[in-house]
């Protein structure tokens, strides 16, 4: 039974580093924005596609 | 009626044209046809009409030619190295996700931008550009052509003094979370029958690792608790964080002692629990509108930087470098800072914000301007009398500012309960203590220590959090935007409102008119209208708007004489519209009390449109919903518009006219004084004294992003009719908080019941605490939504 007491100093080391993980997600500044992000991977990544076809400004 | 394909509003009667597309204005087709030019037309797809209109266009020329200043140039940009450069800029008009893509893709608009980035919260737009291709008065000019006005002002730390606070609030719960669901884990053999078969080895280590584990909660995630209450004691007053931190550290004390005497597991896990649910109440406390700004002075409202002339040269500077005496230039649609003498041009000035009103004043040379206008019409040189501190308006901002700082804050209701709470409990700690220690003195420590953890207020610390927080979304979402919670526990107390007039009460923008005189012809109708469409003037733009729709004829040798009226000929007939002065040459025969507009055709009198105040919707049930308060009315304006205001009001309302600033600001301060409660609501930047020295201080926006001088709570215009519902619901808010105490004092009753007969078991006292947490707070949020339905919210 007291292999429990290794498994949970395994588990706690592992969980701390999620906890580090989320500290340094906090710190980057990735909590300071909830919207943007969510909206901005809905945009399709094709800006580069007008530059090229910009020939005739007139016509939509 | 067609619709802008831009902006979405109502393109009117005469829709501009482009590609088949309708648009409300010139300004919203230009930035459709920049768009389509860029292929960026997807703006429009993904949100329909997301675009913003402006009143007036006037990118080009020189309105942020102060931007090439060097000096006001560095102090904007974040970041400056090597030709490539970072501004954050705050534009209040983001709103959807149309605009972040826009704002996202800017560098397809203009190479010379190599990165945006938005913070949708904030409403900011972060750019970097280099500096060879394109200046930061061309970024701030390309994001004027698309709508998309920067506001700018050197005001920033205060907002990144936010963004640092809850960044650690967020760390704070996600450590105490950790903390919590770990010793959760270990301690769940305790909560199960047989826990107490655990070998000595396990229930060893399990106490040893929670107590590690919390460790970090009792420093880190508990530091602002006991922080406040120190600070609250050395202010000789009790507020909640004190019994809180008592009922924290015994928590503490207690499990630590059980675990390193082997006589239990303690109670970490509902420290940690309750920590985690206390800083999630806090945070969701503190959730404010991040982009609203409740707290702006004249700073943020003038400025930066202002035309100098200088031997005949013109440079830029610094409002705060201008001096007594300097020669100041303000063109079309720039703002005065500074009181200040006309010198040279025809001034025309609207104190929209200021006063409330949109028409303008017309001034000649020599005249003396008071800072806060705009100039409309050709540019105007003025001479400096006062210094920007020392100016007028920016005087009683800066006065009242100090005043509200010394005032006496008052006592809310948790304050007053946790001061009661506090001694009861203590006392009843002690004299059980006592009680017990003359048999057992083991006993007697054991009975304090839980008495002290049991009656740890954490509901009741929950409830305002919980129950204010919700009603401030569900306001939010009404567009009644609050500073802070406290003001709705403030709209509960207040017995007086005062109201402003102008801008206020009425609309600012429209008016009602009416035609006296001798009838007109459908034909004269369309001489006046195609002459008023000429002009810019606001009561110009009303009357072409009242006047039936017709085509427009050709005017000739058109002419608009600044503060006096217009003058055209069409089809061979002179027409002239304007003042009294104007047209019939005098003004005298009687007191001009409302404004009205006199109509000449062939140089013959024929009547005067008469525009009287229109007045908000609901102004009426707003009135009505208020009768058990003492109503007052404050304006500037002359009492013509008093016998139309007494059908609104009943006859003991207070209206006072032809009030300066000053005057409201002590008016408010003498109904303090007679201790009254008093709401203030107002609008433009005479209101700002008064706003601030009332206890809340309400200002109506017709776009709440926009400027509004500071106060505590900023109410969309369109939902004016609905304030009384407000202060309403605040009240019935209030009750939810009231019932919420009563739970959390009925689970303490049961819980001391069996402290004080040294009863408690760690299990029973560790599945109470946390339960009547989560009650009281499932029980505030439901109550509120519930509220908020049957007030249809």
């Amino acid at each position: 039974m007291s292999v429990i007491v290794v498994l949970i100093g395994f588990s706690i080391v592992v969980a701390a580093g999620f906890l580090v993980a989320f500290l340094w997600a906090v710190k980057s500044g990735q909590y300071d924005d909830d919207i943007s992000p969510s909206v901005r991977i809905l945009f399709d990544n094709d800006d580069e596609k007008p530059k090229q076809t910009n020939t005739n400004p007139n016509k939509v | 009626m067609a619709e802008c394909i831009h902006c979405g509003q109502d393109c009117g009667k005469n829709p501009v044209i482009w590609d088949d597309k309708t648009f409300c204005c010139n300004g919203c087709s230009m930035v459709f046809q920049i768009l389509s030019e860029k292929k960026l037309d997807r703006y429009y797809d993904m949100m329909p009409t997301p675009g913003i209109r402006l009143d007036q266009e006037n990118t080009s020329g020189t309105r942020y030619a102060y931007l090439d200043n060097d000096e006001i140039r560095l102090k904007l940009l974040d970041f400056s190295d090597g030709g490539i450069s970072r501004v954050n800029l705050f534009i209040p008009a983001i709103h959807c996700s149309s605009c972040i893509w826009l704002l996202e893709n800017l560098n397809t608009i203009h190479k010379g931008i190599m990165h945006s980035h938005v913070n949708f919260v904030r409403k900011e737009v972060s750019i970097t550009f280099r500096e060879s291709d394109i200046s930061l008065r061309q970024v701030i000019e390309l994001l004027h052509t698309i709508h998309y006005i920067p506001d700018i002002s050197y005001n920033k730390e205060k907002k990144d003094d936010h963004q640092k606070a809850n960044r650690r609030m967020i760390m704070k719960i996600g450590v105490a979370g950790f903390a919590f669901g770990n010793i959760m884990l270990l301690s769940f053999p305790d909560y199960l029958p047989g826990g107490e078969a655990i070998d000595e080895l396990m229930a060893g280590t399990f106490g040893i690792v929670s107590f590690v584990l919390a460790l970090p909660v009792i420093t880190f995630c508990s530091s602002d608790f006991f922080l406040s209450a120190f600070k609250s004691l050395r202010k000789k007053i009790i507020n909640i964080d004190l019994p809180l931190s008592i009922g924290i550290i015994s928590l503490f004390l207690e499990s630590t002692y059980e675990i390193f005497s082997g006589a239990g597991t303690g109670y970490m896990d509902s420290l940690a629990g309750l920590l985690f649910f206390m800083l999630i109440g806090r945070w969701y406390q503190s959730r404010t509108y991040q982009s609203l700004s409740f707290d702006r002075d004249y700073r943020s409202y003038f400025p930066i930087a202002v035309t100098r002339l200088l031997d005949g040269k013109e440079d830029f500077v610094q409002l705060k470098d201008l001096k007594t005496g300097d020669i100041i230039l303000v063109r079309n649609g720039e703002l005065i800072p500074v009181d200040s003498i006309l010198t040279d041009g025809e001034g025309n000035i609207d104190y929209s914000f200021v006063t409330g009103e949109s028409i303008p004043v017309s001034k000649k040379a020599g005249d003396f301007v008071f800072a806060g206008g705009k100039q409309s019409g050709a540019a105007i040189r003025l001479r400096v009398e006062k210094e920007v501190a020392q100016s007028y308006l920016t005087q009683l901002w800066n006065e009242d500012k100090l005043g509200e700082e010394a005032g006496i804050q008052m006592q809310s209701v948790i304050t007053r309960v946790s001061h009661y709470f506090t001694l009861v409990i203590l006392a009843i700690a002690f004299s059980a203590g006592v009680f017990w220690s003359f048999s057992d003195f083991g006993k007697a420590v054991y009975v304090f220590a839980s008495i002290l953890i049991v009656a740890c207020p954490c509901a009741l610390s929950l409830t305002i959090p919980f129950t204010f927080g919700n009603v401030m979304r569900v306001f939010g979402r009404n567009g009644f935007y609050i500073k802070n919670t406290e003001v709705i526990e403030k709209l509960t107390h207040a017995d007086t409102v005062v109201f402003d007039k102008t801008g206020t009460l009425t609309h600012s923008r429209t008016m009602n008119i009416g035609w006296e005189g001798i009838a007109l012809s459908a034909g004269e109708e369309q001489f006046i209208r195609s002459v008023a469409r000429n002009s810019t003037h606001p009561l110009s733009i009303m009357v072409s708007e009242w006047l039936p729709v017709s085509a427009l004829l050709a005017v000739d040798n058109y002419k608009e004489i600044s503060g006096l009226g217009i003058n055209g000929f069409v089809d061979g007939h002179r027409v002239m519209l304007g003042s009294r002065r104007f047209i019939a040459g005098n003004d005298v025969s009687e007191e001009n009390k409302i404004s009205s507009v006199y109509v000449s055709i062939d140089n013959k009198l024929r009547g005067f449109f008469k525009m009287e105040n229109h007045y908000r919707e609901g102004l009426p049930e707003v009135i009505a919903g208020m009768k058990h308060m003492q109503l007052h009315l404050l304006t500037g304006d002359n009492d013509s518009e008093e016998a139309n205001l007494r059908t609104y009001f009943s006859p003991d309302t207070q209206l006072h006219f032809n009030q300066t600033p000053v005057d409201k600001l002590e008016y408010i301060t003498e109904l303090k004084a007679n201790g009254r409660n008093v709401i203030m609501i107002g609008d433009g930047l005479n209101d700002a004294g008064a706003l601030l020295k009332a206890d809340i201080g309400i200002t109506i926006a017709d776009d709440i992003y926009h400027f509004s001088p500071a106060c505590d709570a900023i109410l969309s215009s369109s939902k004016f009719g609905r304030l009384q519902d407000y202060l309403r619901f605040s009240k019935s808010a209030m009750n939810i908080v009231y019932a919420s105490y009563l739970i959390s004092f009925l689970y303490n009753i049961v819980g001391l019941t069996f402290a004080i007969q040294g009863l408690l078991s760690p299990v029973f006292a560790a599945i109470l605490m946390p339960l009547s947490s989560i009650s009281v707070v499932t029980f505030a949020s439901l109550s509120v939504s519930a509220l908020s339905k049957s007030r249809k919210f």
